[in-house]
């Protein structure tokens, strides 16, 4: 065991504990960035003038007819930024544009005395102060493949020989899958309230995951360097990847306004800005080709993963790079070809999104099994499971896959305490009795790797403060959106000073306290601040020993006499994960610290009158290591699922891709137009369990990251719906489901199945032919036979 | 907490009024002075300091800005059936808090009534048992919707009558973070409020008085009319001038289309759009009832309208929105109007003139538009007895609780020997205005309800109106969607001897 991971006893860590500020919470006395503003005197409000077009030139910008509106103070344009006019770190998103690149882009901001004021000014400049030469658009990602629209690196992952295998393969089936990206609908939107303070400092407090870029970016667009401002982030109302890359141009507005005009200056978004403005999770476009020998191994997969990057770079390359490291899954792929590339659409610019590309890599695989599973005569869940990887082996780009019997561990227990096989058995006979509603049982793996792909993300620093009555001060690097991570660090830094956790208190994230972070991302905000944390701590839990000396001292007298013998009673702390290596041109390496295990097991049941259907139960079994707070990583695992299961079945991000005056426009901008989960899309019987005996050695106490994993858990129910579907007609037909698999898109899978004609069973064929894996859900006429003349 | 007794003198709220308008907010009066009509109450009590409620929508979806206010119990509006005896029953109290959509509540209508919000429940010190099951229970996480899940649940605690808590009280408020689980755990359990309980005491006494007032702001004045007349004579006297019942429409309006107006009328207080008759031949439904207050008080007296409200948005926007402002809106989408077609509907109309009485078919002329004349305003909707033997309404929509119909069907069959003999569908979204499907119902009468009338109507069902493809929906499955729904229909009555059964329980 580790020293890194090795649990005292009496450990604060592993206990049950809420969240740190679910008092405030649940009392409203929990502040975020925009409960702020009532704090200051005199703050300017900001209200952006968004461009009508997917794609145009600016050819005209006059600001004046804003400032004849009654209480607009200023408008914000490309001239009065006096340092780098980009609110990204590549260069290619310029914060007041030339050319507008998407519909709904900013291209100047008014500030006004209320926001009233504001927003009719932008009003104002929108009716009469701009013009636009419009320009040719490419919205879909099938229009950018046909254009050779593409942005970025193309990326490979590559491992023995394709082209033979597939040859050789006892069943090759071809096909294409295409799913859309998720709005990520953070309840708090977007939000930053920037002060010059008497110091002449930069103040920007800002709902950011990313505190030291939002700093670094507000820093060159004022031309000032990175000591001349500070960003904090007192928490944020969800952040779900949507406020990693996205805060800055927000924040630099707000710093920018406030540096102009000397007051205080908020910018905080409305729903349908948010969604307008603000990237999402990347929709993707593969095209695939695949073998499997004849009981149903798999032998090779050729693919090309084409995603939908939007129209500026942001985060896609590395999304894209996380998207291919998991096209495998949990499944041994011997031969492997997959390419990636990223499509330039004028759409927002898509950005991370929980699971950053994991969840979209492993789809395909999944939406492969799903397809062929019928047409190898296998059970999905026998297919799966036959192919899942074993010791020693390794993954495509190299990296040797530890802990599989995890994996078997995970769907052993699930198969038992969720009585699979007895549920299946109960299953066949209720669809046989039910003309009109189907029953399905999916179970799906989860293996996802844990690490920023980029190695030298991997880093993270952390303040402790022991004070001389002995209460405790701690600050670090990650931020709080909910995930419990603040929670966490109390908890470790309870336990590496050995003090209750009551001693321990949290200060907000901020840049002049930790620098040069890492985005509170890819999951591994705990593993790499927990790292710092505990090494600070470590550093005065030992200058405190050599004090005590063996005496045994109480903690207090322990610290006031290290105070009076002139002890240091802080300490800076630092982590970089160890033994990564990755060579991103290569696409090979091992990039991850180590990979979370999980298995979902959802029943659905689905009305073959609208396609309407409901989540009966899910069980879930997952590998979080030993536990850092169990309430915390259980709901972490409970609401991911949930938003996995948003994203696949329910969440429809819609585009006007139509010639008219709005294309390009986001036709889903509101709540009461894209909709989330609610409460009624709850699994009704919901058991989470965490994987026990799971001590991870290579992270801090024995854990694991837990953010991201189960999102992917969510691919049981989108299975589930299929099968259901399937059982609406004869065994043996692979049913192609759109994603997301909405109750229309079920009602087409259905009439799919309904419409089949009965397989005869397939012999193996010998040789390379490829077949069609199904014709597409929306290529098919619908049929109305009615429900009641089909019997299975 | 300290509620202020507004409605122990009746005098009071005039007399304070007379003075500088005000609501009483968590125990103490705050001034309204100054705050225009636009301003929803979500702004106003953000702009008091009192942060917890937040805007996550600003258009009544999410419920992060929940808020309670008192609201009076309608007598037989209990939560309980309202068929049952109430003589072994002791009775409901006067007044009950009623979880609202801040973002929609115009701040002014406020105005002599009390709120409380999340922060007026309890503290970090002195939780509420709300607040305690939600904070043990692991219910927050980034803790951004806690506080309007905090009220919906109060609400929901302390309803009148309750028999444990019913899940609908949070079908409007979402969360993104916790997957449900903990926040549905929490809620059920909780227990009931004790004896000394502040809160559940203030209902012991009658609702605050809701007078005939107003408020000036920049923008505009908001009136509130305390009595019909009033009403009808501040519109006739104020062209121009925008009724406003529950807001919830016109709340949207505001906050996401920019829509202004100078002056608004708010009607939700007017008694005589408040009553409810069950008579021997005609059920009679105030205009300005809220749909939570029809669904309280006619239980499943009425099984069209019992299957429609669960349907109907959320508990949040049930608790203000209005029958009368669902068909004033004329929209095509509307939820009211097919099953009031179906039920063969009229609706009375008052005008300073008088009143006229408008078959509900031919109340909608165009896209959002209607007979409706200024100055008028919708009193009541009549519902012709006996009901049909066999209805059901099927909304088709993407997500279970509180999303909007790309289609809507309802349809009522009599029955007599097995034969139709009266049919009656009205559609929602499959032309500019809700409709009947006469073609159907022509299929359907005077035939047997079997299999063979059943798929012959359907069919015909298939091709009525003209439904469009959009965000919601395509075209084609809105036209499948017509065409199952007869056959579901009957799927669930054979005959009108079944009770329905739904394949799908929520
Ligand atoms: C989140 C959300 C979900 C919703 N879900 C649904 C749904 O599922 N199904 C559905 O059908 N609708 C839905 N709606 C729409 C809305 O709730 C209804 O239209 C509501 O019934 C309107 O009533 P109100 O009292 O709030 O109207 P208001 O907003 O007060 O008024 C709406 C309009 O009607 C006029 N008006 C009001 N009362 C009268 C009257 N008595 N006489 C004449 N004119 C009058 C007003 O002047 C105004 O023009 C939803 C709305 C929201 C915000
Ligand atoms: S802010 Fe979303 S319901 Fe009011
Ligand atoms: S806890 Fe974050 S939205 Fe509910």
């Amino acid at each position: 065991m580790s020293a890194l991971s090795q649990r005292p006893d009496d450990a604060a860590v592993g206990l049950t504990v809420p969240h740190e500020s679910a008092a405030l919470h649940v009392t409203g006395a929990a502040l975020y960035t925009d409960d702020l503003v009532g704090r200051f005197r005199d703050v300017l409000h900001a209200h952006p003038v968004q461009a009508p077009h997917a794609h145009a030139r600016i050819s005209r910008l006059d600001p004046t007819p804003a400032l004849h509106v009654p209480g607009v103070v200023r408008i914000l344009t490309a001239a009065d930024v006096p340092g780098l006019n980009d609110s990204g770190v590549l260069g290619d998103q310029p914060l007041f544009p030339a050319e507008v690149m998407h519909h709904g882009q900013a291209v100047c901001w008014v500030l006004g005395e209320t926001l009233e004021a504001a927003r009719r000014g932008a009003e104002a400049i929108a009716a009469s102060g701009v013009d636009y030469d419009p320009l040719p658009s490419v919205i879909t990602v099938r229009e950018a493949m046909a254009a050779g629209s593409f942005q970025g690196a193309d990326r490979h992952v590559q491992r023995g020989d394709v082209e033979t295998a597939l040859h050789d393969a006892a069943q090759v089936f071809t096909g294409e899958t295409e799913f859309a990206g998720q709005e990520h609908f953070y309840l708090e939107t977007h939000a930053s309230l920037a002060v010059v303070d008497e110091s002449g400092q930069v103040f920007v407090q800002s709902s950011t995951q990313h505190p030291s870029e939002t700093q670094g970016i507000v820093a060159h667009v004022l031309g000032v360097p990175d000591h001349a401002v500070t960003v904090q982030c007192l928490r944020m109302g969800g952040g779900f990847g949507g406020k990693e890359m996205q805060p800055h141009g927000f924040a630099a507005v707000a710093a920018l306004g406030a540096t102009l005009t000397g007051r205080p200056v908020r910018v905080r978004l409305t729903r349908a800005q948010d969604v307008t403005m603000t990237g999402k999770r990347h929709g993707f476009h593969a095209a695939w080709r695949v073998g499997f020998d004849a009981e149903g191994h798999f032998t090779a997969l050729e693919a090309t993963l084409t995603s939908d990057g939007g129209w500026s770079l942001d985060l896609s390359e590395p999304v894209l790079v996380r998207a291919l490291c998991h096209v495998d899954n949990a499944y041994f792929i011997p031969n492997v070809s997959v390419r990636g590339r990223i499509a330039l659409t004028h759409k927002t610019s898509q950005t991370a999104f929980r699971g950053f590309g994991g969840p979209q890599g492993m789809l395909v695989i999944e939406d492969i099994i799903g397809r062929c599973a019928p047409q190898l005569g296998l059970e999905p869940h026998e297919l799966r499971r036959r192919n899942f990887y074993t010791a020693g082996q390794t993954t495509p780009y190299g990296q040797e896959v530890r802990h599989p019997d995890r994996l078997v561990r995970a769907w052993d227990t699930i198969a038992e305490s969720a009585e699979l096989d007895t549920r299946r058995a109960e299953i066949a006979t209720f669809n046989a009795s039910h003309a009109t509603a189907k029953r399905a049982l999916a179970v799906t793996p989860v293996k996802f790797g844990i690490s920023f792909n980029f190695t030298p993300l991997n880093q993270a620093g952390a303040l402790v403060h022991v004070y001389k009555d002995g209460s405790v001060l701690i600050n670090h690097g990650g931020t709080e959106m909910g995930q419990g991570l603040h929670t966490k660090m109390i908890q470790v830094a309870a336990t590496a000073l050995g003090v209750p956790l009551h001693r321990v208190r949290l200060a907000p994230t901020r840049t002049d306290k930790v620098p040069n972070t890492s985005a509170t991302a890819a999951s591994s905000g705990a593993d790499l601040n927990g790292g710092a944390v505990k090494d600070a701590c470590e550093q005065i839990r030992a200058r405190l020993d050599a004090v005590d000396d063996g005496a045994g001292l109480a903690w207090e007298d322990l610290v006031a006499k290290a105070y009076l013998a002139r002890v240091q009673l802080w300490a800076a702390g630092f982590y970089r994960t160890e033994g990564l290596g990755w060579d991103a041109a290569t696409m090979h390496g091992h990039p991850f610290k180590y990979f979370a295990y999980g298995v979902a097991a959802a029943e659905v049941e689905v009305d073959g009158f609208t396609g309407a259907y409901r989540t009966r139960r899910v069980d879930i079994v997952h590998d979080v290591g030993d536990s850092l707070s169990p309430v915390v990583d259980v709901g972490q695992i409970e609401g991911a699922f949930v938003q996995g299961a948003g994203w696949l079945t329910l969440e429809d991000l819609r585009w006007d891709e139509g010639d008219g005056p709005d294309r390009g426009r986001v036709t889903t901008q509101a709540a009461s137009t894209y909709k989330l989960p609610s409460l009624s899309e709850m699994p009704e019987v919901f058991n989470v369990t965490l994987l026990p005996d799971a001590h991870e050695d290579g992270a801090v106490y024995g854990s694991k990251a837990v953010g991201e994993p189960p999102l992917m858990l969510a691919f049981s129910v989108r299975e589930a719906l299929r099968q259901a579907a399937a059982a609406f007609g004869p065994p043996g037909v692979s049913i192609d489901l759109a994603s997301p698999a909405t109750p229309e898109a079920v009602y087409w899978a259905i009439e799919l199945a309904r419409s089949a004609v009965p397989a005869t069973p397939v012999p193996y064929a010998a040789g390379p032919a490829p077949r069609d894996g199904s014709p597409a859900a929306g290529d098919v006429e619908p049929v109305s036979a009615p429900p009641w003349q089909v019997q299975t | 907490m300290a509620a202020v007794d507004e409605a122990g003198s009746p005098g009071a709220t005039t007399h304070a009024a007379a003075r500088s308008p005000a609501a009483t907010v968590n125990g103490a009066a705050v001034s309204l002075r100054g705050v225009g009509p636009q301003t929803s109450a979500l702004d106003w009590l953000r702009a008091q300091g009192l942060t917890a409620a937040k805007e996550g929508c600003a258009e009544g979806e999410c419920g992060a800005c929940a808020i309670l206010v008192v609201r009076p119990v309608l007598d037989g509006v209990d939560g309980r059936p309202a068929d049952q005896t109430r003589a072994d029953r002791t009775a409901p109290p006067p007044s009950q808090w009623t979880a609202v959509n801040a973002c929609l509540v115009p701040a002014a209508s406020l105005v002599g009534q009390e709120v409380v919000t999340c922060e007026g429940l309890g503290s970090p010190d002195a939780l509420h048992p709300v607040q305690r099951e939600l904070a043990l229970g692991g219910g927050s996480q980034c803790g951004y919707c806690t506080p309007g899940f905090v009220c919906s649940m109060a609400a929901e605690y302390y309803r009148p009558g309750s028999d444990g808590f019913d899940l609908e009280a949070l079908s409007g408020n979402l969360c993104r973070c916790t997957g449900y689980r903990p926040i549905r755990d929490a809620a059920l359990a909780l227990g009931s409020p004790g004896a000394d309980d502040v809160l559940a005491g203030r209902c012991q006494r009658p609702a605050p008085r809701r007078s005939s007032q107003r408020v000036d702001g920049p923008g505009g004045t908001y009136h509130r009319a305390a009595v019909l007349v009033e009403a009808l004579e501040l519109l006739a006297a104020k062209p121009g001038a925008m009724v406003v019942a529950g807001g919830t429409d016109w709340g949207v309006e505001v906050n996401l289309r920019g829509a202004r107006r100078e002056v608004l009328i708010g009607i939700d207080a007017v008694p005589e759009l408040r009553t409810l008759d069950v008579g021997v031949d005609t059920v009679k439904v105030g205009a300005g009832l809220t749909l939570s207050e029809i669904e309280g008080a006619l239980g499943d007296r009425v099984p069209l309208l019992a299957q429609l409200m669960p349907q109907f948005a959320s508990r949040l926007i049930r608790n203000s929105a209005t029958l009368g402002g669902n068909l004033a809106t004329a929209s095509p989408i509307g939820d009211a109007a097919p099953v009031l077609l179906a039920l063969d509907a009229t609706i009375v109309l008052a005008s300073l003139h008088g009143e006229r009485v408008v078959p509900l078919a031919e109340f909608f002329t165009g896209y959002r538009e209607s007979v409706l004349r200024a100055g008028e305003l919708i009193r009541s909707v009549l519902i012709p007895l006996p009901l049909a033997g066999v209805a059901g309404f099927h909304k088709i929509t993407k997500r279970r609780f509180d999303d909007i119909s790309s289609v809507a069907i309802a349809t009522a069959i009599t029955l007599s020997d097995g034969m139709v003999t009266r049919a009656r569908i009205g559609l929602g979204g499959v032309a500019p205005t809700p409709v009947r499907a006469l073609a159907t119902e022509a299929a359907l009468e005077g035939r047997p309800w079997d299999r063979d009338t059943v798929e012959a109507a359907a069919a015909v069902l298939r091709g009525e109106g003209s439904p469009l493809d959009d965000h919601r929906a395509t075209a084609a499955y809105r036209t499948a969607m017509l065409g199952t729904s007869l056959l579901r229909l009957h799927a669930d009555h054979p005959t009108d001897r079944q009770r329905p059964t739904v394949e799908m329980s929520p």
